[in-house]
């Protein structure tokens, strides 16, 4: 769109508008066409300009040309990033104000992924509530049922009785998950800033754990594993060993990927001293994760507010003093490290035992046993239903129709994803179906933060910035 | 209907679903204050297809209340700290703060909305106290407790002293105003917003209050209980399948 506008301030061209001005306006009175207004304008050579802008408040923008305030008018541009863009980490838009390269306001736009899994969870018994909340951060699928899971069972007062066995495993895919979590970050993020190579690095490593959590669910990503209670199943023959392999294989992946970047000379370039958020920056806007860590912060809730058996593990927090991307890239690296050291531990400390609570009617349907045409199912418990108890089969249909009840309450449980505390609040009536689940999604919160990060910057530093994030639009928009 | 004099003293665990025999499930809130916020009839949601026979059970939705003191661990540490600094601020505590309410090894300040900014502030600057984090702003819709039919949850975190708590503040359906804590908190921006999207709460002083999930021109705010959930009308020999929050379904 053209916007016409008076250019010239002297008083000479002042007071030749004032002569011409009847006669334009006469002309495109006369023509009958609205539009044709701004080529009549056009033939008068040197008394009017036009300027094609976009976005922005249209009258402010044509009240400051006319005034012949402000910046010059034709470096000012408003960009409308995304929210299909393929640096904006999915669809997340970017509503970037530049002056030349220079990012003079930028503002979010999210919401383009909201599929309202926090209303449809109101309308499914509480063990099915996993399999939603499992797809709203699809990268960290893990922690999403953890902390749903220890909300459920905060509010059923269970959290005693849930198996040492399953926490482990829920400790060891979460450490899994971690690693998976940040190859992605780095792979994109690199991708971003045009390395490439890390890309194809860190979606390699993610694929190998992702092989792992097929192995072990079923499923690579959208598990519905951890469930209200325990686990869903055992670990499969076979499952630790191919982690142990992964074990060895990925300290020598790492050092690909930390020879190609670390000390990269355009890496560093592109990373250090971009998207600078301090402490004081951090605790205003609630920033917590790597970004925060990155400040020289030693927060972790695994290490501060320990759960599912964290404070039995031998790890380090790390922190780097930078606040800036590289700082945040640094600090991935090494919580893969730390992450791969919990994993070792997990497979030392897994014992034989039960992965489920003891409780039949919450723990149904777990451990069922494959049969024969694949699905899942337990041959004993159908003929213990159906020949032998005719109680177990009134109790079968109560819990399969309707599912447990949970006492009324409402709790927040936070856990420490990769991306920083993720919180879960569940709100029971005593029903059957969660009454209100609210997720407090640390990439949401984050995100809050662009604008300090890259406001002053480049555009180029502004996708820096935003990776350095790591926001997941699933789980931003839920 | 007439049960309405005898509601029974507990909620009734339902014999079929109730918790398991022996199982240090959860009991009766025994000494803590329960608080009636529903009270639901039959066994069933859904549109009067109730043909079981279960049709006249009354079911209390209690949800815990004001907590005997003291109440364990931190927790009486903070009420002490956060009443004595409301005092040093001219407030007096039993004015700001409606209830205490300890449950599940969780401590919430149910707090008077007019003081809401006031009592955040105290927590977040005094030195004893310190909650520097603040998580967010979860909303609740309750419609059948009338005059707080909307309500938040606030979770705070000190990372100083390693501690967390919770406020929770309420607003009646018909006026839905919160004062907005971005001032203290300046990451409660978004989560008020989304909560303005979703519920309808309108946070008085909020720099820039829009809709955030759902598009600008969105009408209503699909997490109040009052918004159904969406459900593509589905035909099948000339029967009509409801949406789910229509649908004969347990409760």
């Amino acid at each position: 769109m053209s916007l016409t506008v008076k250019s010239d301030p002297s008083a000479q061209a002042a007071g030749d508008d004032v002569t011409e001005q009847p006669q334009q306006q006469q002309t495109a009175g006369a023509g009958g066409d609205p539009y044709a207004a701004a080529g009549s304008v056009g033939s008068e050579e040197g008394t009017e300009a036009v300027y094609t802008l976009a976005g922005g408040d249209w009258d402010e923008i044509a009240r400051e040309i006319a005034a012949g305030e402000g910046e010059s008018p034709e470096e000012r541009i408003v960009v409308n990033m995304g929210p299909q863009h393929p640096s904006t980490h999915g669809v997340l838009r970017l509503v970037v104000e530049t002056e030349g390269e220079t990012v003079t306001e930028v503002r979010c736009g999210i919401g383009f992924l909201h599929t309202g899994i926090e209303k449809n969870l109101e309308f499914r018994n509480w063990t099915q509530g996993v399999t939603f909340v499992t797809r709203m951060d699809y990268t960290t699928p893990f922690y999403q049922e953890v902390a749903y899971c220890l909300a459920v069972e905060k509010l059923l007062d269970i959290e005693d009785q849930v198996p040492e066995r399953a926490n482990v495993i829920r400790v060891l895919l979460m450490e899994l998950n971690r690693i998976a979590s940040h190859m992605v970050c780095i792979a994109t993020g690199g991708m971003e800033m045009g390395a490439l190579s890390a890309m194809i690095f860190g979606f390699r490593e993610r694929e190998l754990i992702l092989d792992i959590f097929e192995m072990i669910t079923g499923l690579r990503m959208n598990h519905a594993y951890v469930r209200p209670g325990g686990v869903a199943q055992d670990l499969p023959p076979g499952a630790v060993d191919k982690i142990r392999e992964f074990l060895a294989l990925m300290p020598t992946r790492m050092r690909d990927i930390e020879a190609l970047c670390n000390e990269n000379p355009i890496f560093k370039g592109r990373t250090e001293g971009i998207g600078f958020l301090d402490l004081t920056g951090c605790m205003a806007l609630g920033i917590t994760g790597p970004v925060l860590r990155a400040t020289g912060l030693p927060h972790d809730l695994r290490k501060t507010q320990p759960y599912c058996g964290y404070e039995n593990y031998d790890f380090d927090v790390v922190t780097w003093d930078s606040c800036d991307c590289y700082g945040r890239y640094r600090i991935r690296m090494d919580e893969v490290r730390q992450s791969l050291r919990i994993v070792e531990q997990c497979l030392d400390r897994l014992k034989p035992g039960p992965v489920m609570i003891e409780d039949r009617k919450i723990a149904w349907p777990a451990q069922l046993a494959l049969g024969g045409d694949g699905m899942g199912n337990s041959l004993d418990h159908i003929r213990h239903i159906m020949g032998e108890s005719m109680e177990a089969l009134i109790h079968h249909f109560k819990l399969v129709t309707e599912g447990f009840r949970v006492p009324p309450g409402q709790v927040y449980v936070g856990i420490e994803s990769p991306k920083g505390e993720l919180g879960c609040h569940a709100v029971s009536d005593g029903g059957t179906r969660p009454y209100r689940v609210h997720f407090r999604d640390p990439s949401f919160n984050n995100l809050q933060a662009v604008s300090t990060m890259s406001e002053g910057g480049m555009i180029a530093d502004l996708i820096v910035a935003v990776a350095s994030i790591d926001p997941v639009m699933g789980g931003v928009d839920r | 209907m007439s049960e309405k004099q005898n509601l029974p003293p507990t909620p009734e665990p339902d014999p079929g679903t109730g918790r398991s025999e022996g199982a240090a499930l959860p009991q009766p809130l025994a000494e803590q204050a329960a608080e009636v916020v529903a009270v639901r009839r039959g066994m069933f949601g859904g549109n009067g297809q109730d043909t079981s026979g279960y049709g006249r059970l009354v079911r209390r939705i209690e949800f815990p209340g004001q907590s005997p003191r003291p109440y364990g661990g931190y927790f009486d540490e903070v009420e002490n700290e956060l009443f004595g600094a409301l005092e040093e601020r001219d407030l007096a505590p039993e004015r700001a703060i409606e209830k205490v309410v300890v449950h599940r090894g969780q401590l919430t300040f149910h707090v008077r909305r007019e003081h809401l900014v006031a009592v955040a502030r105290t927590l977040r600057d005094d030195a004893a106290l310190r909650f520097e984090l603040c998580l967010g702003v979860c909303g609740v819709h309750l419609p059948e407790e009338t005059g707080r039919e909307l309500q938040i949850l606030v979770p705070l975190l000190s990372i100083t002293h390693n501690r967390r708590v919770q406020l929770a503040a309420s607003c009646p359906d018909a006026d839905p105003h919160l004062p907005s804590l971005t001032g203290v908190y300046p990451a409660t921006d978004w989560h008020e917003r989304e909560t303005w999207d979703m519920f309808g709460i309108v946070f008085d002083g909020h720099p820039a209050l829009t809709r955030i999930l759902m598009p600008d021109d969105w009408p209503g705010h699909p997490q109040r209980k009052d918004y159904p959930l969406g459900g593509i009308p589905v035909e099948f020999k000339g029967a009509q399948i409801p949406a789910p929050d229509q649908r004969r379904s347990y409760r």
